[in-house]
């Protein structure tokens, strides 16, 4: 059993049977009086963030929780398959629990699957995956409406903003935690 | 000359020196005598929440403990006759770690015979503003006089709660302490927080309202020192330490002894007085502005 001494961030634990995340925490002892541990959890299956403070010492429950990295293999149904390089072990994940994930999704990407005793729970892709825009409209040379972005619509189905001399069949560099285009990248 | 290898801890030493020499000259000119006392004791202190380091020979008897704070001798300095006294020592806490702690740690304490604590809470304001000008750092928000706000007034400001009947659980008045109150205490100026629960009186004496003549100032959301008018009566001083030991039993904490010399001194006469203990390094830390005494410290445990 763990207690609040092995509070530092990142450290994973169970509170009614959900895992949270440590984001910040903070040692106070009040005068003369009990010491607390004041944190700052993310929920990690919904991402929402809490604060719990806790009484120095109390006992906390470890969550039994693996990060692993694994390889996208391909879709199936509503569900993406992905397998770890050396084990060989596969797994699905349903698309709802990828969210925008699925955009980022590319044969043999590498992504961080957390599992949550044994089950996965939430997914993170590279920081930067590399898309080819399958669809935009041509240049808009001389546009007169002042607009510098245009939409454009990528391989695995993600709609970015890009600039106006981007083309279809060009490839761009999309940032994944925001989804936003970077840069347009030669090849 | 080489340029230094590690610049910041130098500058570290240079604050730390610069701060500590001003704290001499602060006392001196006021009269105080520095003073030196034990840092293996027989007693580390009873408050419930406290956990002091234990000390063996190296044969492996039971030495006593590390002080947590140097209170109990320095009394016992005023009952011999001495009249004003400061020390600057290293005092030890177990179980405490973080931004605003460090188990081994600079106290700073001092001790007024025959005054009140308003003259110690005057020396405290004084002093802050001293040392910031001494290190060329000099606040406006440090000018004395400070705030001042009764516990009871700061639960109402802070929590939008009353002291009756939270402070008769004392975890609950603690917890909304450290979360709702502590951190909005001296934002902008430092703020003087009295009259403290009579629980809570530690070695204060009471005052006529029924209160403890307990200090604490707090800047910026941190403790910065606690303080009393001391309790010079040893039959209820004895009958505090045995219902703290009490609660040390019921809680599963170890019990320390009762220092007895110390309460001897007490019976055979300590003038009225007011005392403080104060936080170096965490008074390092606000005057330049860090955000861990970590930051002011050549050695924490992290670096240690």
């Amino acid at each position: 059993m763990a207690d609040t001494s092995d509070v530092k961030k990142g450290f994973k634990m169970l509170i009614d049977g959900v895992p949270f995340a440590v984001v910040g925490h903070q040692f106070v002892k009040p005068g003369k009086g009990q010491a607390f541990v004041r944190t700052r959890l993310k929920n990690m299956m919904t991402g929402a963030v809490i604060d719990r403070t806790f009484k120095s010492g109390e006992k906390l429950e470890k969550a039994d929780t693996e990060e692993r990295t694994m390889q996208y293999l391909y879709a199936e149904g509503d569900s993406r398959v992905f397998m770890d390089a050396r084990s060989y072990e596969q797994i699905s994940l349903s698309n709802e629990q990828l969210g925008e994930n699925v955009y980022y999704l590319l044969d043999g990407t590498e992504v961080d699957i957390m599992l949550f005793e044994g089950r996965p729970i939430g997914v993170t892709p590279p920081t930067f995956v590399e898309l080819v825009v399958t669809e935009t409209e041509p240049g808009f040379k001389g546009d007169s409406s002042g607009n510098t972005t245009k939409p454009a619509t990528c391989e695995t189905g993600l709609k970015v903003n890009v600039p106006l001399f981007v083309n279809t069949g060009d490839k761009l560099k999309v940032d994944t935690r925001t989804g936003d285009y970077v840069e347009r990248v030669k090849g | 000359m080489a340029e230094p290898a590690d610049p910041a801890v130098l500058q570290i030493l240079a604050l730390r020196a610069a701060v500590l020499g001003a704290v001499r000259r602060f006392f001196e000119a006021r009269d105080f005598v520095e003073v030196e006392t034990p840092a293996i004791v027989p007693s580390p202190g009873l408050d419930v929440h406290l956990e002091a380091f234990e000390v063996r020979t190296p044969r492996g008897k039971p030495a006593g403990w590390l002080a947590t704070s140097p209170e109990y001798q320095m009394k016992r300095l005023l009952s011999a006759g001495a009249e004003r006294i400061f020390q600057l020592c290293r005092s030890y806490r177990g179980e405490e770690h973080g931004q605003h702690h460090e188990r081994e740690f600079t106290m700073l304490e001092w001790y007024r015979a025959d005054a009140t604590s308003d003259d110690v809470i005057r020396d405290t304001e004084e002093l802050v503003a001293f040392l910031a000008e001494a290190i060329d750092q000099p606040a406006p928000e440090l000018q004395p006089p400070w705030q001042r706000l009764t516990v009871e007034e700061a639960l109402q400001f802070h929590a939008n709660v009353e002291i009756d009947p939270l402070v008769r659980d004392e975890e609950s008045f603690f917890r909304v302490w450290a979360e709702d109150v502590q951190p909005r205490l001296g934002t902008e100026r430092p703020v003087v927080v009295t009259d403290w629960p009579s629980s809570m009186a530690s070695l204060a004496r009471l005052k006529p309202n029924g209160m403890a003549d307990r200090f604490e100032a707090f800047f910026r959301g941190v403790e910065l020192c606690n303080g009393f008018g001391e309790l010079t009566d040893a039959a209820e001083q004895r009958r505090r330490f045995a219902n703290d030991q009490a609660q040390r039993q019921a809680a599963g904490a170890p019990v320390y002894p009762i220092d007895e010399r110390f309460l001897e001194d007490l019976e055979r006469g300590m003038p009225e007085s007011g005392g403080n203990a104060l936080g170096v390094d965490r008074l390092l830390m606000l005057l330049v502005g860090a955000d861990s005494i970590q930051a002011v410290m050549p050695f924490p445990e992290e670096r240690l």
